[in-house]
């Protein structure tokens, strides 16, 4: 199975060279998903038949000298609120279980589709993307394929860890306060959440709307940066996304990085941290020769502003469930999704008002600064169950804790990728490369010049 | 309970009429936790004064 382990272009490549068929992977592929899963639990649905389907596809354009692209053949997964075709799209509830079929697939998987990869099946979440644990009473915990009794991450923890755990060659997930973040930081992939509006969210359940992205769980950059260059481009079915030229970045992951103005992000972003967390920052710090430490300023304000958005946002998009069928939630996302319905208007504008600041704010640093970089968390993957961990002799809750680091940044939408920081003897950590909006590019470049130095998937 | 955690239950309580959202009293005391935390969360931007010229941030694209 070491040809699974492959990143995505090399997988892709051996396929179009007709060195080893679609089928053969999708087959083995799925093989070992059901193998692995009963211990995994990342996949709530495989779709076995409709992979194979596909793989037959793509193994006749490839006999015919018909290059379908970068992903050609190549496995893919979805966090499970994410529309697909004929399967009923859960977002991690018992109550969407009653729900019809998706009549198609979301935007982004139609595009995936296109450019040749093959989905195998959707994902483990926390109900309704609001956690950070994947710890769903519904379906189960994800654990963590780096130490089984240790959280993934989430909400997207299924994602990151069936990319992690080598069971498909990239998946997706959505990041509305670091859902994609946190989980690939604690399992030890690459996650990227792009810009605010950048990738269609089309065919997925929304959570907090004015917060959500879409984005992707890697093992390489040049995968992560091949799907987001399939993923790019407006679609008026989604209200938010640009209609911003896409900026295509695979073929310029290798440019030349001395131009690029990096800072470290100081004051809240190196607080509340573990030791181990600031050294990591501290190694990339002199890797990268970072000489600048900026001040992004009023940022724990900005991650309870956030605090509050989400909560209004996610309490009103559920609130005929809330009122009907409260006992079916979960009860770790009930009893926040009905306080969230009592929030005073003026909380929720005044918290929408504070985000044009702290945006005017942090635009005004990335007019002398190219990239940032921060922890992505506070500390590695704690115990499944563990509700409580101590930090700095502060004992605190790990469930809000946990994107303490990202909230902040996604609350304005900023291009973040978390890269892995994998150690030996030790569980990851990842590091946020963050960007003004739209530079997925310059986030990308940087990555590129670490992975080559840290080659955390040789 | 503590002074401010009563006046979020009685919010609560009285609210949730108006809203025609009623709460499980098995559910009640959760909730109450959640908006206290809410509340003592929120203090940290609405305590912070802002420019009368800043407008709400929502992106809404007809």
């Amino acid at each position: 199975m070491i040809i699974y382990s492959l990143d995505a272009i090399a997988l892709s490549q051996k396929i179009n060279n007709q060195e080893i068929t679609a089928t053969k992977v999708i087959t083995d592929i799925i093989n070992n998903i059901e193998q692995q899963n009963p211990t995994l639990n990342c996949f709530t649905k495989i779709l076995k038949k409709q992979a194979l389907e596909q793989a037959n596809k793509v193994d006749q354009e490839v006999e015919k000298g018909n290059n379908l692209g970068l992903l050609t053949g190549v496995p893919f997964a979805v966090k499970n609120l994410f529309d697909i075709q004929g399967v009923t799209t859960l977002a991690g509830s018992k109550i969407n279980q009653e729900n019809y079929p998706a009549s198609q697939d979301a935007t982004a998987i139609k595009k995936l589709k296109a450019a040749g990869a093959i989905l195998v099946g959707a994902l483990n979440m926390d109900e309704y993307a609001y956690g950070f644990v994947t710890e769903n009473s519904h379906y189960g915990a994800t654990p963590n394929p780096r130490d089984l009794s240790k959280i993934s991450g989430g909400s997207s923890g299924g994602s990151a860890a069936a990319v992690a755990a080598n069971l498909v060659s990239f998946s997706l997930g959505s990041d509305t306060n670091g859902s994609i973040r946190v989980p690939a930081a604690l399992c030890g992939v690459f996650g990227l959440k792009p810009t605010y509006g950048r990738l269609s969210r089309a065919g997925t359940v929304l959570f907090s709307n004015s917060l959500d992205h879409i984005g992707g769980f890697t093992r390489s950059l040049r995968d992560m940066a091949a799907i987001f260059d399939v993923l790019q481009g407006e679609d008026k079915s989604d209200p938010v996304c640009t209609s911003l030229a896409p900026q295509f970045c695979f073929n310029q992951l290798n440019n030349d990085i001395g131009n690029l103005k990096i800072a470290v992000a100081g004051d809240y972003f190196q607080a509340g941290a573990e030791p181990e967390t600031l050294e990591v920052i501290e190694n990339l710090t002199k890797l990268l020769n970072i000489e600048q430490i900026v001040s992004i300023p009023e940022s724990h304000r900005a991650r309870a502003a956030a605090y509050i958005i989400t909560a209004c946002e996610g309490s009103n998009f559920h609130l005929k469930n809330l009122r009907s069928r409260p006992q079916d939630f979960d009860p770790a996302t009930r009893d926040r999704f009905l306080a969230g319905a009592f929030i005073p208007n003026n909380w929720y504008i005044q918290a929408q008002r504070f985000r044009r600041w702290y945006r005017d704010q942090v635009k005004e640093i990335f007019q002398e600064i190219d990239v940032i970089i921060a922890p992505t968390t506070p500390c590695v993957a704690t115990s499944l169950g563990q509700e409580k961990m101590i930090i700095n002799g502060e004992e605190i809750l790990i469930r809000p804790n946990l994107g303490r680091f990202t909230q902040p940044l996604s609350f304005i939408g900023l291009p973040v990728l978390s890269f892995p920081i994998l150690r030996a003897n030790k569980l990851p950590l990842g590091v946020q490369l963050i960007a003004a909006p739209y530079q997925e590019l310059k986030i990308l470049q940087v990555a590129s010049f670490l992975e080559k130095k840290l080659k955390p998937f040789p | 309970m503590d002074k401010n955690k009563l006046e979020i239950k009685t919010y609560i309580q009285q609210t949730s009429v108006i809203i025609d959202l009623p709460i499980d009293p098995k559910y009640l005391p959760g909730v109450v936790d959640n908006l206290t935390s809410i509340a003592e969360i929120a203090t940290l931007f609405t305590e912070f004064e802002l420019p009368e010229t800043i407008e709400a941030a929502p992106i809404f694209q007809p």
